[in-house]
Formats: C-alpha cells, structure tokens, sequence
C-alpha cells in the first residue's frame, strides 16, 4: 500500500539553528501517527512543513506516492491537507462562518460573498459537532475555549481533507471535551483520513494513535507501532533519546556511548 | 424561570441590530451639533452652514474610508495628505498645461483624462507604498513618513513651486459651489433613489434570511430603519434645497441665459453638491467592498489575526499592497475635489490632511489595535471634524486654540476606544 504522506529526509534551518534535521515520517490511510518530544524538539516545525507554513530547505514530500509541491498553505489545502493549530489560528474579529469558509468564501452568481450560504453551511456542521453551540453572528473572540476548538475543528473538516494535522487539540479543553475529540478522532480514522497528532500527554497518544514517532533536537530519536513499546520506554525516547528494542531508531537515537555517559 | 426582561434600549437595539458605538457616535454628532448651535448664537444649524460643512467635509470623508482598511490590517498612512499634493498637481498641469497643447480648451473629455490619470498616479503610488511595506518589510509607519516628506517635495518639484490654475470648466463641478450643485430637482430624485434602495436592501436581506431559515427583525424594526433611512434622505434633500443660491450670482445666470427675471425675483436652490455626492458614492461603494467581497474580508481577517490569515490561505502580502493602492486612488480623488474647490493646484495642498483623515477614521471607531472599523463611522468620524472645525470658525476661536481642540478631541476618541476594548474583552 502506497503511504499517504511520506516526508523523506526533511530539514529546515533558521538562522543556523536546525529546527528539523532528516527527519522522515510516514502516514496511511485511516491511521493515526502521533509525533511526541520535548518543546522545541522541532514537532511543530516539522508538521508546519507539511502544511505549508514554512518552506523545508532539503527533502522531500510525496502525497499517495507523487513529489507534492507545498510552498504555502493554499498548495497543502490543494492536496486535502488541513491543520487545527495548537493556537487554534483564527481570526478573533469575524464570526465563526467566516472563520470557516476564510480562504475558501461562498460567493453569489454577482461576485460578492454569499454570507447567508457560508451561515447555513456553518450551521449544519457545528450542529453536527458541537449541538450547543449557538453563537453563530458573534466575533470567534466572544466564545469559549471549547467552542473556539469546535470552530477550528470544523474548519479542518469542512472541506473533505485527507490528511488532518492535529498540533495539541486537547491543549485548551476540560475533560468533556477532550472525550469528543477522542471521539471523533476514531470516527475520522473509520473514514479512512490519515491523522498525525502531536501531543505532550502520552496517555492520550497510546489511547488514540497507532503509530509514534519522536524527535529530539530536532532529530527523529525513532518511530514504533505503540502496541510494541511501552509509555516508560517512549518517556526514554523523549527524554534520554534512548530507542528501545521494539522501535526503528532514526538519526536522533542516542548511541550507546552517549547513554552511559548519561546514565549511571 | 423566564429570564427577567431586557429594559427598552437593549430591546430595541437587539431587534434593531443596530452597533451600540454607531448609535454613540451618531448621538455624540448630535450633541456636538446642538452645542456648537448654542454657542454660536444660531447660527451653526442653518442650511447654509451645513451645507457648506458637508462639501467642506467630502475630500478628508473620501480619503478616511480607504484609511479605514489601512488602520483595521494595523498599519497607519501618514502621506495622504502629500499624495493628495502630489495628484492634485499632476491633475493639475495635465488639464491646465499638457492637455490644452493636444486636444485644445475646453474639450469634454479634459476632465475624465485628468481624474483617471490623478487616480492612476495615485494608484502607483499607493501600491508602491504597499510593495515597500509588504514585500520588503518595512514599517508602514516609516514608508508613509518617508512618503510625507517625498510626495509634498514632489508635488513642489512638479512646477517649481508655482501654483496652477485655472481648472477645467467641468472638472470644477467636482469642487461643489453654486454651479457645482444639482439642483432642488434632482436633490429630490437622489433623495428618493436613496430612499428606494434602502427599501430594496432591507428588503433582500429579509429575503435572505427567510431563505436559510435564519431569525429575521420583528416587522416594527424593519419599519423603523427603513423610516430612519428614508428620513435622513429626504431631510438632508430639505437642508439642501433650502439654501438658496446668493443674490448675486441668480442674476449673473439669468442674465447669461437670458431669463427674464420676474417679479419678486428668481428662486434658485443649491441641493446636493457634487462633492457630497461623490463622498457617498465613495461610501456606498467603499463599504459593499469592505463588507460583501473576499477582499474586504479577508482585510478584516489580517487585521484580527495576521497569522491565521496567512495560515488559512490568504496572499496577505497582496492584500496589504491593494489596500496602500486603494488609499492612493481615494488620495486622488480626494485631491480632485479640493483642487475643484479651490480652483488652482498648490505645492501646499493636503498641508496635515493625513492627521485629519487618521483622526476621522479614529473618532468614527476604527480601532488602533486592528480588526475593527467600519466606513459609514469614518465618514460620520470626518463629519465630527468639520463640525468642530466649523463650528469654531463660527464662534470666533482663533486658529491655533482650534488646532489645539481637535487634537484634544483625537486623543480623547482614542481614550473612549481603549474603554469600549476592555469593556468587550
């Protein structure tokens, strides 16, 4: 079966510092890939390439086994990739249709943006993810933490993606709430989206995802399914760089010198 | 339990939907208006005085729409008022001096060639300004400064200083003036098309709402505003068609088009000046920009979220670059009336408009921190201006206090907008 995203020996740089360092990381269909490590370990950076916010200096991205072009978020929108950023990235002043069609308006026969269609569209999917959810004319910046997530998640999944990013989506929600987006985390694996998931809490990873990968300094330390490790061996990777026998270690795994230098 | 019910004002402005710092604004103008009544000794709230007060206000009222989109994607344009120099010189020389030498006095089509290349030049200027602040990441604060400077030089190194006149008959129109004014006829008309197409929008966006199944306005809502709206037309057509032209200058007409004056003499009025005119098509057109096209929203997207706009897909480098080219127009045509007005083009003209226009954004609830702002508040905002300008001028208040008053009054708008933020967040 061909991945549906493989992003090979992927690099990127600022200012001297290498954020991401020949990382490789693959994703098929109707699977969850969580990507874990440290702050600054280069997550965030390296998904940030996928979705087009920065553009990688070397490697490579292919998208159902074809070299995929991603030089902004329009190009990685264009392949069925969407992002719900750990900071939500909306637009606090318009209201939550306009957040979720932003980019992609409705537009009437005249040329002019069709609000009263966006609304209704806007109406039927937050019905469908959040039923409470009624403040449809407010500025996003009036609603709460819960709800700003559900218009985020909603504009993720608005436009059929294919590969869903998700960077930290429980980061801001209460215990009820991350129980929805667990929820709907299996129901979209059940439609066949591939899903990468970058999380801190590694009892979240092991519920939800099938496959780990972590990174350290910017270097992939290694990557197994999550049924062959377990959460006191990822812990090592994070922290210590160690790759534990049940995982492939990547170029970031600490050798065997530089464990005993750490460890006693 | 039934939530206890909301007293009338809250009642009334929900159904209505009116913006509670519209509705501020509005009442603030009133009050400035019947005050400055007051102490001028009646003579504020005339229809000359108003009328005068409208064309005066148009040129700053034209260019505060385009600074409205500028300060909501939080940047600031401190060269309006030498871009409006700069144009108001080009046009100049190009219909009294370039012109004439190809297609002669007094052509028909003088007028058009000049506003489009005024509003070309400004154009470029605009986008060049953008480019600079957009694509190379300069401040606009600092491009704009370095525009103040080298836009006001330019329009003096256009002539060497020296100012151009006369103008074009037809251009003048644009100036306002006794014969730059339509009429108690078509004052009427205008009035009543107005009136026709708040019914037909008020209307459609009932329509609208019915079709997605949305809550709609209870029936006595709808009547008000359409009321409202009507009213303000019709009134404003009353104030105008209530000045009537000088004595002096019924005579000249009748005499030059060999009208009989008859007993108890020739009544002429002035109407709507075609500078207001022009200042509400601007308006009209500026906000179906801002409001209904992707542009305008994905202005007010930048300017709630620069990140997430640029994460959502939007060429917010492009969207910078046509709003600084959209001011340069707004500049050009701003340049256009005043040049009309005064009948000349001077190196000096648009001397601290820039302050004028920020200010009028500003009052009329365009907010510093971005995100938020509309055209019809900056248009009322220009308004406030000349009302405290004028009013002044009435009363007798010498020239510096003046200035001093309306930059009290700046900074004080700008206090009230620091409340209005911290009492929404």
């Amino acid at each position: 079966m061909t991945p549906l995203v493989e992003m090979k020996d992927i690099s990127i740089s600022f200012g001297g510092v290498h954020a991401v360092e020949d990382v490789s990381v693959d994703l098929y269909p109707g699977e969850v890939v969580a990507l874990l490590g440290h702050n600054g370990a280069g997550k965030s950076t390296l998904i940030k390439i996928l979705s087009g916010a920065y553009k990688r200096d070397a490697g490579e991205i292919r998208i159902r086994g074809e070299a995929a072009t991603i030089a902004n978020p329009r190009d990685a929108k264009s392949y069925g990739i969407e992002t719900i950023y750990q900071t939500l990235a909306l637009a606090d002043n318009v209201d939550a249709a306009a957040n979720l069609f932003l980019g992609r308006e409705i537009m009437t026969p005249w040329g002019t943006l069709d609000d009263g269609a966006m609304e209704a569209e806007t109406r039927k999917v937050m019905g469908r993810l959040n039923p409470n959810f009624k403040r449809f004319k407010e500025p996003v910046r009036a609603l709460s933490g819960g709800q700003r997530q559900s218009v985020a998640i909603a504009r993720a999944l608005l436009f059929n993606a294919k590969i869903l990013i998700m960077d930290e989506p429980t980061a801001a929600l209460g215990p009820q709430e991350t129980a929805q987006v667990a929820d709907l985390t299996q129901q979209l694996k059940g439609e066949d989206l591939g899903i990468f998931l970058i999380s801190h809490d590694i009892d979240d990873v092991f519920e939800l995802a099938d496959r780990l990968a972590v990174m350290k300094n910017g270097k992939l330390v290694g990557s197994a399914k999550v049924t062959d490790v377990t959460k006191d061996e990822v812990l090592g990777m994070i922290i210590l760089g160690k790759c534990p026998p049940g995982a492939t270690p990547g170029p970031g795994a600490a050798s065997a010198e530089e464990l005993a230098g750490i460890l006693p | 339990m039934a939530t206890p019910p909301p007293n009338p004002l809250r009642r009334f402005l929900t159904a209505t939907e009116i913006d509670t710092r519209m509705l501020g604004m509005i009442g603030a103008l009133i009050a400035i208006w019947i005050s400055l009544h007051i102490a001028s000794g009646g003579v504020f709230l005339t229809p000359r005085n108003l009328w005068n007060l409208s064309v005066q206000a148009s040129s700053i009222a034209v260019m505060s729409t385009g600074m409205v989109l500028i300060i909501v994607t939080r940047h600031i344009d401190l060269s309006a008022g030498s871009v409006l120099g700069f144009t108001a010189m080009m046009m100049g020389v190009m219909q009294a001096e370039w012109l004439p030498g190809i297609i002669g006095y007094d052509n028909g089509m003088t007028w058009v060639i000049a506003l489009v290349f005024g509003m070309g030049i400004g154009a470029l200027i605009g986008a060049f300004h953008g480019y600079i602040i957009a694509y190379m990441g300069v401040p606009a604060f600092i491009v704009t400064l370095g525009g103040l400077l080298a836009w006001r030089g330019a329009a003096w190194w256009v002539t060497s200083g020296r100012t151009v006149a006369p103008m074009d008959e037809t251009f003048r129109l644009f100036g306002g003036g006794t014969m730059g004014s339509i009429g108690a006829f078509w004052t009427w008309v205008v009035a009543g098309v107005i009136s026709l197409a708040i019914l037909v929008s008020l209307i459609l966006a009932r329509r609208q709402r019915s079709r997605f199944g949305f809550p709609k306005r209870p029936i006595w809502a709808e009547l008000f505003l359409a009321l409202a709206g009507c009213g303000i037309a019709f009134g404003a057509a009353a104030i105008a068609n209530a000045y009537p032209w000088p004595r002096r200058v019924t005579e000249r007409y009748a005499e030059a088009q060999g009208i009989v004056i008859p007993e108890g003499g020739l009544h002429y009025v002035h109407g709507f000046a075609v500078p207001v005119l022009i200042a509400l098509g601007v308006g009209v057109v500026m906000t179906l920009i801002a409001t209904r096209t992707k542009f305008g929203r994905y202005v007010f997207a930048i300017g709630g979220n620069p990140e997430a706009a640029d994460l959502a897909g939007i060429d917010t480098r492009m969207v910078t670059l046509k709003i600084f080219a959209l001011m340069g127009i707004l500049c050009a045509i701003g340049a256009a009336i005043s040049t009309a007005r005064l009948n000349a083009a001077t190196n000096a003209q648009g001397t601290l408009d820039e302050l004028y226009v920020i200010a009028a954004a500003v009052i009329g609830g365009t907010s510093l921190g971005g995100g938020v702002g509309t055209i019809m508040g900056a248009m009322i905002g220009a308004l406030v201006m000349q009302s405290l300008q004028s009013g002044m001028v009435l009363m007798g208040v010498d020239t510096p206090l003046q200035s001093m008053v309306v930059g009290a009054v700046l900074v004080f708008a700008v206090w009230l907008d620091t409340l209005y933020r911290k009492g929404k967040a």
